[in-house]
C-alpha cells in the first residue's frame, strides 16, 4: 500500500538534482544522517569531558580561570575526610541496593509471570516509582521519615515495636539505610519489569518437562529459569550499577548528604564543592573520581554483549 | 501454577504481592492524602492519641490553591512540558536517522560508531554537570530552556538510537529493495517505506524520552537560577522550602500535579513504555 503510494505522487518527476544523487551513496546518506547526532553528543558530551578534565588540573572557580596545578586537586580530595566517607558511602550504596533490587526485583517478576486477574492492570501500577519523577516522590518519602510527624514511627508504635520516636534522617546510620530503602523502592520495578521480560522469553514446556521429571520448584528455578534468565540479568544489574553509582537525586532530597556530610555519594559532594562552595576545579576532580569505576563497568558491559551476540 | 493446597497460594502469591504492592504504592497513597489534608492536622506529633494518619474528614483545596496562586508553579508546569517535547522531538530525529544508519547502511566506521554511541548511553549526567555548567554560561545558554533542550539529548538520543536500531533491523531488505525498482531513492525508501514500518518503536523511544526529560534533576538545578525559568522538579525543591521550614501539604500537592502529567502520558503507552524499558536493556 505504502509502495504504491510513493511510486504514485514522487517518482515520476524530473531527474534529480546533485544533492540527491549524493543521498544515493550509502556512506553519503549514512553521513547526513549522523551528523546531528554526532554534533550534539560531540558539543555536550565529548567536549565538556575533555572540559571536566582541563578543568580538574586547574584551581578555577566561578568566574575565576585558575592556572595549571597538576594533580594538587586529585591529591587534596584523596586526603578529604569527607571524600573518603563519600566513597565508601557509594560502594555501600551501589552494593546493598543491587543486592536487594536484584532480590526483590526477581521475586516480583516470577509473581507477575503467573495469571492472575488484574495482571496488566498490576504491571502497570508496579511501575510508578520508576515513572514518577524521583525528586518527587523522594519528597514523600522524607514526608514519611519526618523526625516529628513520621508515619512509619507512628506505625511501628502502634504495632508496640518502639516506644520512642526513631529520628530516621538525623542518625548517620539510620540516614544511610533510609536512603538505601528508597532507592530500593525505586529500583525494583526496573528490576521486575526487565527481568519479567526476560521470564517471558523462556518456554514454560522447559519448566514442565522437568516437572514430570520430577525436579522440585527450587531445582527448576535453579537449573532452567536462572541460567536461560543471566544474560538479561547481566545487563540490568550493569545498567543499574552506573545510575546508583552516579545517583544524585535521593540523597539531595532526603539528607543533602547530611547529618554532618555523613551521607554523601561523590554526585552529591561534587554538587557541594563544584556549584554550592564554587570550587569548580575540585568539584570536576570529585566528578572525574568516578571515572575509573563507571569505565571498568561498561568494558565488562560491552565484553559480556559482545560474547553473548558471538553465542 | 502453584500445585498443591490453598493456604499455599495465600502464602506464596497472595501475600507477598500484596506486600510488594503496599511497598511500592504507599508513597503515592501518602503524597494524596497530605495534599488534601488541612495543616491543623498534619502538624500533629505521632504519637498524640486519637490520631488516624492514613484518613481526613476534612479534605481541603488551600495546598493546591496556594501552589498556583502563590508560587510559579504554573509556570514551572508549561516550562517542563516544552523543554520534554522540544528535548524528545530532537532526540527523535536524531534517533530514528542514526539508527537507520547504523543499521541499514555500510559505511566505514559504522561498528565504532555504534558502540560510541552506545558508550554515551552509559554516561551519567552526575559525571559531567560541572564542566557543562561552564559550557553552557560560555554559550549564553544559562537560565534559558535552550540549555536544557540541547543537553537532554545527549542522554535520550543513545538509547533512542539503540532502541531504533532494533526495530529497524527487524524490517526486511526486501521491502526496501521493492520501493527501489520502483525508482524510489535512498531517502524515499527509508522516509516511506523503512520508517513508517517502524512508527511503534518510535512511539516507545519517545514515551520513554519524554518521562526521562520530564524527571531530569540535576542539569535542571544547575543550569537554570531565575525561579520563573525553572522545571517542576527544581521549583518544587528550591521555591516550597523556605530555610529549615518545609511546606508538606504545597510540597505534596506540588508533588503530585507534578506527577500527574507523566502518569497520563504513561497511562496511555503502558505497552509502548515497557517495550521501550526492556529494548533499551535488551537492545
Amino acid at each position: 500500500m505504502a509502495i504504491s503510494a510513493v511510486s504514485d505522487t514522487t517518482l515520476h518527476e524530473a531527474p534529480p538534482p546533485r544533492r540527491q544523487r549524493l543521498l544515493e551513496d550509502e556512506r553519503w546518506l549514512a553521513f547526513v544522517l549522523l551528523v546531528p547526532t554526532i554534533v550534539l553528543l560531540g558539543m555536550f558530551i565529548a567536549y565538556p569531558f575533555i572540559q571536566g578534565i582541563l578543568l580538574s588540573v586547574t584551581s578555577s572557580r566561578v568566574g575565576m580561570r585558575g592556572d595549571f596545578v597538576g594533580l594538587a586537586n586529585f591529591y587534596k580530595i584523596f586526603n578529604d575526610g569527607i571524600f573518603r566517607t563519600a566513597v565508601y558511602n557509594t560502594f555501600l550504596y551501589t552494593g546493598v541496593t543491587t543486592v536487594f533490587k536484584l532480590a526483590l526485583g526477581l521475586w516480583l517478576a516470577m509473581l507477575l509471570n503467573r495469571n492472575f486477574r488484574g495482571k496488566a492492570f498490576t504491571r502497570a501500577f508496579i511501575l510508578l516509582p520508576f515513572i514518577i519523577p524521583t525528586v518527587l516522590s523522594t519528597f514523600a518519602w522524607k514526608w514519611m521519615f519526618d523526625p516529628t510527624f513520621s508515619v512509619l514511627n507512628w506505625l511501628l508504635y502502634h504495632l508496640g515495636l518502639i516506644t520512642g520516636r526513631i529520628n530516621w534522617l538525623g542518625d548517620p546510620d539510620l540516614a544511610m539505610i533510609s536512603i538505601i530503602i528508597v532507592n530500593i523502592w525505586r529500583g525494583v520495578p526496573f528490576f521486575a519489569i526487565s527481568l519479567l521480560a526476560g521470564l517471558q522469553t523462556i518456554s514454560p514446556e522447559l519448566n514442565e518437562a522437568a516437572a514430570i521429571d520430577g525436579a522440585k520448584p527450587w531445582q527448576r528455578f535453579w537449573h532452567i529459569t536462572w541460567p536461560l534468565l543471566l544474560p538479561v540479568t547481566m545487563v540490568v544489574m550493569l545498567f543499574s550499577v552506573i545510575q546508583t553509582f552516579a545517583d544524585f537525586q535521593i540523597v539531595y532530597v532526603m539528607t543533602g548528604g547530611g547529618p554532618a556530610n555523613a551521607t554523601h555519594l561523590f554526585a552529591t559532594y561534587a554538587y557541594q564543592i563544584g556549584i554550592g562552595t564554587g570550587l569548580l576545579s575540585e568539584g570536576a576532580a570529585i566528578s572525574l573520581a568516578m571515572f575509573p569505576v563507571l569505565f571498568l563497568v561498561v568494558v565488562i558491559q560491552l565484553l559480556y554483549i559482545r560474547r553473548v551476540e558471538v553465542r | 501454577m502453584i500445585e498443591g493446597a490453598r493456604w499455599r497460594k495465600w502464602v506464596f502469591f497472595y501475600v507477598p504481592m500484596a506486600l510488594f504492592l503496599l511497598f511500592l504504592l504507599f508513597p503515592f497513597y501518602w503524597m494524596v492524602i497530605t495534599s488534601v489534608r488541612p495543616d491543623g492536622e498534619l502538624y500533629r506529633p505521632w504519637n498524640s492519641t486519637n490520631y488516624n494518619p492514613f484518613w481526613t474528614w476534612n479534605p481541603t483545596w488551600v495546598h493546591v490553591r496556594y501552589l498556583f496562586e502563590e508560587t510559579l508553579f504554573a509556570s514551572w508546569l508549561w516550562n517542563t512540558t516544552f523543554i520534554a517535547l522540544a528535548s524528545t522531538a530532537i532526540s527523535l530525529v536524531c534517533g530514528v536517522f542514526a539508527g537507520y544508519a547504523l543499521s541499514r547502511l555500510n559505511f566505514p566506521f559504522a561498528g565504532s560508531l555504534g558502540t560510541a554511541i552506545f558508550i554515551t548511553y552509559l554516561v551519567p549526567q552526575t559525571l559531567l554537570f560541572i564542566p557543562l555548567a561552564e559550557i553552557i554560561r560560555n554559550y549564553r545558554l544559562g537560565d534559558t530552556p535552550w540549555s536544557l533542550i540541547l543537553t537532554y539529548p545527549t542522554f535520550l538520543i543513545p538509547f533512542c538510537t539503540w532502541i531504533m536500531m532494533g526495530y529497524f533491523k527487524a524490517v526486511p531488505k526486501e521491502l526496501e529493495e521493492c520501493a527501489r525498482i520502483d525508482g524510489a531513492s535512498r531517502w524515499q525508501a527509508m522516509l516511506y517505506i523503512v520508517i513508517p514500518v517502524a512508527i511503534p518503536g518510535i512511539l516507545s523511544a519517545g514515551i520513554f524520552a519524554f518521562t526521562l526529560s520530564w524527571n531530569e534533576f540535576i542539569y535542571a538545578l544547575v543550569f537554570l537560577s531565575s525561579p520563573a525559568q525553572k522545571t517542576v522538579p527544581v521549583g518544587v525543591t528550591s521555591e516550597l522550602i523556605r530555610g529549615d521550614v518545609f511546606y508538606w501539604g504545597p510540597l505534596m500537592a506540588g508533588a503530585l500535579l507534578g506527577s500527574i502529567p507523566v502518569a497520563i502520558a504513561y497511562s496511555f503507552f503502558v505497552e509502548h513504555y515497557v517495550a521501550g524499558l526492556t529494548g533499551s536493556v535488551k537492545g
